[in-house]
């Protein structure tokens, strides 16, 4: 399948540290795909580069087909959505008007449409009774939902989600897992996601990569079941086997 | 880790620093600049907003401090006058002294302290709960959503709460030199006789001078709060520890200039 992110030979981390070297690896359009690790390994650090918050240190990152630089940066925003750990929601805004902030930014339509696009974002999350709620007054798994909606509302061809399951009780994880694949089946978009929950990675990825902190590097990659089954690695066989791995 | 190790370390440390601080400043000007190609970039409801909570909302604590203000002014002034039979002029004395120093000094450190704080506190909690890096993401840029109408706003408020903090101040000093057996009628009229157009532009120009100031030294520690558990509480005290500094050194270079061109040097009493 045609890839939409390429990354080759890419040192990630922030001037002065890098935290993953060498990292090679593509996301084809439409897939579900992990980044998975243990906490610290550098999962998010990696997002960030791909979201255009961080510059890579070396190597070569696309998106798109388009590298980040101050000409590309504005198209590249366009075509992708993220939905951050805490949801990142305007605190300041009800739900409905946080998913109105962007197309009323970047689209030409009227209020009355923008409002008919916001309502659609917000039922396809299944958050269209708490469009008139604050931020505050909703809860954590609701705020995730709603920061998709948000996300969803410029239809980007990409979606980051960076912990979706963090903080969240295993029901309501659950029920933003079958929200994602919903939203693949429904949109053919693709997702990229950060997680170490075992149990999202089985049920939405596609595929996944695999980093260790020890070895500042990309350490498997392929689809979940062959991580599992076919690995040599013991990283690897210890996370699969035992749960996530600290360090 | 040795002297010289150290001290380059901190040299590397506050020249990042800076430059930091120069590219968001940078960033802001650029930005505000390009507002006149396109003002409809401009969020005018997030600037009222902002207009309204440092106007209207800091105008108790300013009528407050600049009615203080006024009452200390006349008494301690008035005292020494009075032994030279001369207290009737603690009101000429009064208008200079709050008209082109003290209205817009002592409103702008309300300000600092009130609105600057918060901007720095709102802004640095929206960037710790990773909303600053949604806004990025979503194209719109911080400086410009965030920054400009908070700036705009202080530069706008300024100038009224100074006229508030000014007209308090010579109302308590009028009622500190009634007690003191001067008519209210002599003192306003000293006030008319020692106040000029002049004088007063000079201390509203000077307002919103120091509106933008705290305005912009706010939003940009705000901005540049670390995401940490005390970020939030450092960028906040720096803010207004900075802004009551550049405030002082502005006031400070404006005076030298005044009096080296001559300008509005001379008064009637």
């Amino acid at each position: 399948m045609e890839p939409i992110i390429e990354l080759e030979h890419v040192d990630a981390g922030y001037p002065g540290a890098v935290i993953l070297k060498d990292v090679t690896f593509s996301v084809a359009r439409g897939e579900v795909f992990i980044l998975l690790g243990g906490s610290g390994c550098g999962k998010t650090t990696i997002m960030r580069h791909l979201i255009g918050l961080n510059p890579i240190l070396g190597g070569k990152l696309t998106v798109a087909g388009m590298s980040w630089g101050p000409e590309t940066r504005d198209a590249l925003f366009r075509k992708i959505g993220v939905m951050y750990q805490s949801g990142a929601l305007f605190g300041s805004m009800t739900c409905l008007e946080n998913v109105l902030l962007p197309l009323e930014e970047f689209t030409r339509m009227n209020a009355s449409e923008r409002r008919e696009r916001a309502m659609e974002c917000l039922k396809a999350v299944e958050m269209a009774d708490a469009a008139d709620k604050m931020p505050s007054e909703i809860s954590g798994g609701m705020r995730k939902r709603a920061a998709i909606a948000r996300a969803l509302a410029l239809e980007p061809e990409v979606l980051f989600l960076d912990e979706p399951s963090a903080g969240l009780d295993p029901i309501t994880s659950s029920a933003l897992d079958d929200l994602i694949l919903k939203l693949k089946e429904e949109t053919k978009m693709t997702f990229v996601v950060v997680t170490h929950e075992l149990p999202s990675i089985f049920k939405i990825a596609d595929r996944a990569a695999m980093f260790d902190k020890a070895r500042h590097g990309m350490i498997a990659l392929g689809t979940p079941q062959e991580l599992k089954e076919t690995s040599e690695d013991p990283f690897v066989r210890k996370f699969f086997n035992r749960g996530e791995v600290h360090g | 880790m040795g002297l010289f190790e150290r001290v380059g370390r901190a040299t590397v440390g506050w020249l990042a620093d800076a430059r930091e601080r120069m590219a968001l400043l940078g960033e802001s000007v650029v930005s505000g600049l390009s507002l006149i190609v396109r003002p409809r970039q401009f969020r005018f409801g997030d600037f009222l907003l902002a207009f309204q909570r440092a106007s209207y909302g800091g105008l108790p604590i300013t009528l407050c401090i600049g009615f203080l203000l006024g009452v200390i002014l006349a008494f301690q002034t008035a005292s020494v006058l009075k032994s030279f039979g001369v207290e009737t002029f603690v009101s000429n004395m009064l208008a200079i002294a709050l008209f082109r120093e003290l209205g817009p000094i002592i409103t702008a450190v309300i300000l600092a302290g009130r609105t600057g704080s918060s901007f720095a506190a709102e802004i640095g909690t929206m960037k710790v709960n990773e909303e600053l890096d949604a806004l990025t993401t979503m194209g719109l840029p911080p400086v410009r959503f965030l920054v400009l109408p908070r700036v705009a706003a202080a530069i706008a408020a300024m100038p009224v709460l100074t006229i508030f903090a000014e007209l308090a101040g010579l109302v308590g000093g009028a009622i500190v030199l009634q007690m003191m057996g001067v008519p209210t009628v002599v003192f306003w009229r000293g006030v008319s006789t020692s106040t000029t157009v002049y004088m007063i532009c000079e201390g509203l120009t000077k307002g919103a001078l120091f509106g933008l100031l705290v305005g912009l030294i706010g939003c940009l520690a705000g901005v540049r709060t670390e995401s940490s558990s005390d970020g939030v509480g450092r960028s906040t005290t720096s803010a207004v520890v900075w802004s009551i500094v550049a405030i002082t050194v502005t006031d400070g270079l404006l005076a030298v200039i005044t009096y080296v061109w001559g300008i509005g040097m001379s008064v009637s009493l």
